[in-house]
């Protein structure tokens, strides 16, 4: 668990981040959101300590950052940048084990756990022996995943991880890392500028502007009960699709009677369950005509709870 | 006597040739790894210490800009000569390219890749030798090879304090007329660097991911730089001799100490320009040098008697082309004004003034035309421009001086003078090209160096001055039109010398005393 309280930063008198308070719990995804410039990428580099604070204390499992050795901090939290910063004169093997090597593991541990990951994130070990620029854009960042997850730290950090990336790729990858259990037992804080991806990855969002917090909350509560202005205006253009995707079928099952819709009697091809979204429900089901009812009676079923969680 | 060639002339000379490669490399390389020792661990620190980067780097281009000859000049109170001072000087030409490259290297890495590296948990140790250096790597091989190219070039003048190299072979060809052995020091000197220059580029291609690479060639520098000082060099003598290139290669020098006095002195090989500093320093105790120069007054200097007589007397006269005597007709008569007028006694006078008492060749020029009432102010000068040369010593620049003004002060003819031309061939290729129109010239380097005349003729012609003049005379009109003046009137010889002290405390006082004590 992260504590972060009260921290601050000034670059010649200009403040950078303004007293910003928050915790990012275990096995959670918390996504700090904002345009450039509102000081999400320092409050996250003052976790790690690439940028100090001015003020404030930040605790990570409530030890203070300050009292550890800072290269001791640092291996105990992964990081991924946005422009990969993978070492252009190491092999991707190479670079994969920078951590493991200087944690002085045994070289098999170190295969092992590479060739896992390099599976789970699809890529081929084939590619163990090449050098980053021999790699595609996307598949240096899986590297990138991968050096970062690879000593199993307890805090992950990830600055605007997939923020170059053409979006086929990138939903290919948020799939990838979605999927990812190795998630499950960290703390994950990414920076991100991408709503879409804010709402795609994260558990809770905190939405940052001129170095403050703003609102923080579930993707839920960020829609639906936005505390002011800017947070609602600043959804504004995704909305729909938003309230699309925040939306179970478990959270309409609750409700109304949509039950043929998750478990479909005629046919076991539908891949829809309680937790699917609404979103990718309808575009599930609008790609049949023989679905053309079901796709009604799940329109109608959302647009009801959406008149309820509005009003 | 059949006119040697180039590949004769290798052949003949291979074993020095090959010595003298070895010595180049040496310097080369001891230099460099030195360099390398001093430059990188600079280069990173101010590479974090930015504030410094600015002095250290003014400083290593200060450094570069001293001319080598001058910092060479520099080091022989401190170094005395030898291996010494070249591979001094040639690390301070070698540290700058390597400062730079090294400083714009480690700066130049990515700070994304650096953060990488810092957010993993590296410390600034881990940081510079598996980021910073690996990635900076062929920007500092980049300055390494520049380096090396420069050294194998500047390695040339360190036969100018008697470190050997093949600048033994170009500067003593260069005094001695002798093309081919200009070119055995200049094509090797050449190709070294060529060869070298590609090595390096070769060994940049190569990927150094780690510090393992850079270390195989590390060791492989040493080894070569080490191997040079572990070369078998011939045993020294009781006293250390320095001769001038030029002296090394004529009858009446060292090959005529070997022949007549049986006298073997493993002498360095070293400049002029240096050679008196060098035993007023007490680096060396036997030179070879003029009879007449000023500094073995100021040195306190005892020329030793040569009791065999191998080196003959010879006039000191101006040498011009015929046809310039021609064109200028006033001119004969104004440069003889001075013929017969300065004896041995002074002009070693004069070059007393200017070497010890640090007098301008000019003052002193001056107030000796005074002195015999020739001098007149400098009148008009419009009737066309003589150009004088000289070599590079002092002797010579004080003729040119008194030429300047004789001429200028009788005639309208305007003078220009190019001083310190480099040697015997540059001089005299000077006049035969019309690059310049007189220098002052000795007989015996007329009839030794230029006219290569045989055994006998030699025996014959150098029975006593005036012959030697003569025959000179005779043999420059027919074969390059050009006349030798009438002489100046002083003799000048080579002589050896060593400080009045030791020469008083062994009792030598011939050449023939040095050998015995030698041989003793």
């Amino acid at each position: 668990m992260i504590k972060v309280d009260a921290i601050s930063k000034n670059y010649a008198g200009k403040s950078v981040v303004d007293t910003i308070s928050f915790e990012a719990h275990n096995q959670e995804i918390l996504i700090l959101l904002g345009t450039s410039g509102c000081g999400k990428t320092t409050t996250l580099k003052m976790i790690n300590r690439l940028i100090e604070t001015d003020t404030g204390h930040i605790l990570i499992d409530g030890q203070n950052i300050r009292d550890k050795k800072i290269e001791d901090l640092r291996m105990g939290i992964g990081f991924i940048m946005q422009n990969t910063g993978l070492f252009p004169h190491y092999t991707i093997q190479e670079n994969i084990a920078t951590v493991p090597k200087l944690l002085k593991w045994d070289k098999k541990h170190i295969q092992n756990r590479t060739n896992e990951l390099m599976h789970k994130l699809h890529l081929s070990t084939d590619m163990l022996v090449r050098y980053p620029h021999e790699l595609s854009g996307g598949q240096q960042q899986r590297v990138g995943i991968i050096r970062a997850l690879i000593a199993n730290t307890p805090v992950l950090l990830m600055d605007e991880p997939f923020g170059a990336l053409d979006n086929i790729t990138k939903s290919e990858i948020h799939t990838a890392f979605k999927s990812l259990d190795e998630l499950k037992n960290k703390t994950t804080i990414l920076v991100t500028h991408d709503v879409q991806e804010a709402f795609e990855l994260g558990h809770r969002i905190a939405l940052m502007d001129k170095g403050k917090i703003l609102q923080i909350g579930t993707p839920k509560e960020m829609i639906y009960r936005p505390k002011n202005d800017f947070v609602s205006n600043f959804f504004a253009s995704n909305r729909l699709l938003l309230e699309h995707k925040v939306t179970t079928l478990a959270d309409l099952e609750k409700m109304f009677h949509i039950q043929d819709i998750i478990q479909p009697t005629l046919s076991a091809q539908s891949s829809l369950s309680a937790q699917s979204t609404v979103w990718s429900a309808l575009q599930h089901l609008s790609t049949d005509k023989h679905d053309f009812d079901r796709y009604e009676k799940l329109s109608k079923a959302f647009a009801a709870y959406r008149k309820m969680q509005i009003t | 006597m059949m006119k040697q060639n180039f590949w004769t002339f290798v052949v003949e000379q291979h074993e020095k040739l090959f010595m003298q490669v070895i010595q180049h490399l040496g310097l080369t390389f001891s230099s460099l790894l030195l360099a390398i020792i001093v430059g990188i661990p600079l280069g990173i620190l101010i590479s974090r210490k930015e504030k410094l980067a600015h002095f250290i780097l003014g400083t290593a281009g200060i450094l570069q800009t001293i001319p080598s000859i001058a910092l060479l000049g520099f080091m022989i109170p401190f170094f005395g000569i030898g291996a010494i001072p070249a591979i001094v000087a040639l690390l301070i030409y070698a540290l700058l390219p390597i400062i730079r490259n090294t400083y714009t290297g480690i700066t130049g890495v990515s700070t994304n890749v650096m953060e990488a590296g810092k957010a993993m948990g590296m410390n600034s140790r881990q940081l510079l030798f598996k980021v910073q250096f690996p990635l900076a790597m062929p920007v500092i091989i980049a300055g390494i090879r520049t380096a090396t190219v420069i050294n194998v070039g500047v390695a040339t003048l360190a036969s100018f304090v008697g470190a050997g190299g093949l600048g033994e072979f170009i500067f003593g060809g260069i005094s001695l007329n002798n093309s081919n052995m200009i070119l055995a020091g200049a094509i090797p000197a050449a190709f070294l660097a060529i060869f070298l220059d590609q090595t390096i580029a070769f060994l940049q291609g190569l990927k150094f991911r780690n510090l393992n690479q850079w270390r195989v060639i590390g060791s492989l520098i040493t080894i070569i730089a080490l191997a040079y000082y572990f070369w078998p060099t011939p045993t020294s003598n009781k006293l250390k001799a320095g001769f001038t290139p030029e002296f090394m290669g004529r009858q009446d020098g060292d090959l005529g100490l070997r022949a007549i006095y049986g006298l073997y002195m493993n002498p360095k090989i070293i400049s002029d320009a240096i050679m008196y500093k060098a035993i007023h320093e007490d680096q060396l105790d036997v030179i070879s040098g003029y009879s007449t120069d000023g500094r073995i007054k100021a040195f306190n200097l005892k020329v030793l008697e040569d009791d065999k007589k191998i080196f003959p007397p010879y006039y000191a006269a101006p040498i011009i082309k015929s046809k310039t005597l021609l064109k200028y007709p006033d001119l004969e008569p104004v440069i003889d004004l001075l013929a017969g007028k300065i004896n041995d006694s002074l002009m070693t006078e004069m070059n007393y003034k200017t070497d010890f008492l640090q007098q301008t060749p000019e003052k002193v020029a001056q107030d000796f035309l005074k002195s015999i009432h020739l001098y007149k102010e400098a009148g008009l000068r419009n009737a066309g421009k003589i150009r004088i040369g000289t070599k590079i010593f002092g002797e010579q620049y004080i003729l040119a001086a008194l030429y300047k003004m004789l001429i200028e002060g009788h005639t309208s003819y305007a003078v220009e003078t190019k001083t310190g031309l480099g040697g015997t061939k540059i001089c005299f290729d000077a006049l035969v090209n019309d690059a310049i129109d007189l220098y002052p010239e000795y007989t015996g380097t007329g009839l030794l160096v230029l006219l290569n005349p045989t055994e006998e003729n030699i025996k014959e012609v150098t029975q006593n001055p005036e012959k030697t003049y003569h025959y000179v005379q005779q043999e420059f009109k027919n074969k390059y039109g050009i006349q030798w003046l009438k002489p100046i009137g002083f003799n000048n010889a080579y002589a050896l010398m060593m400080r009045n002290k030791d020469a008083h405390d062994q009792r030598i006082k011939s050449i023939s005393d040095l050998k015995a004590y030698l041989s003793y």
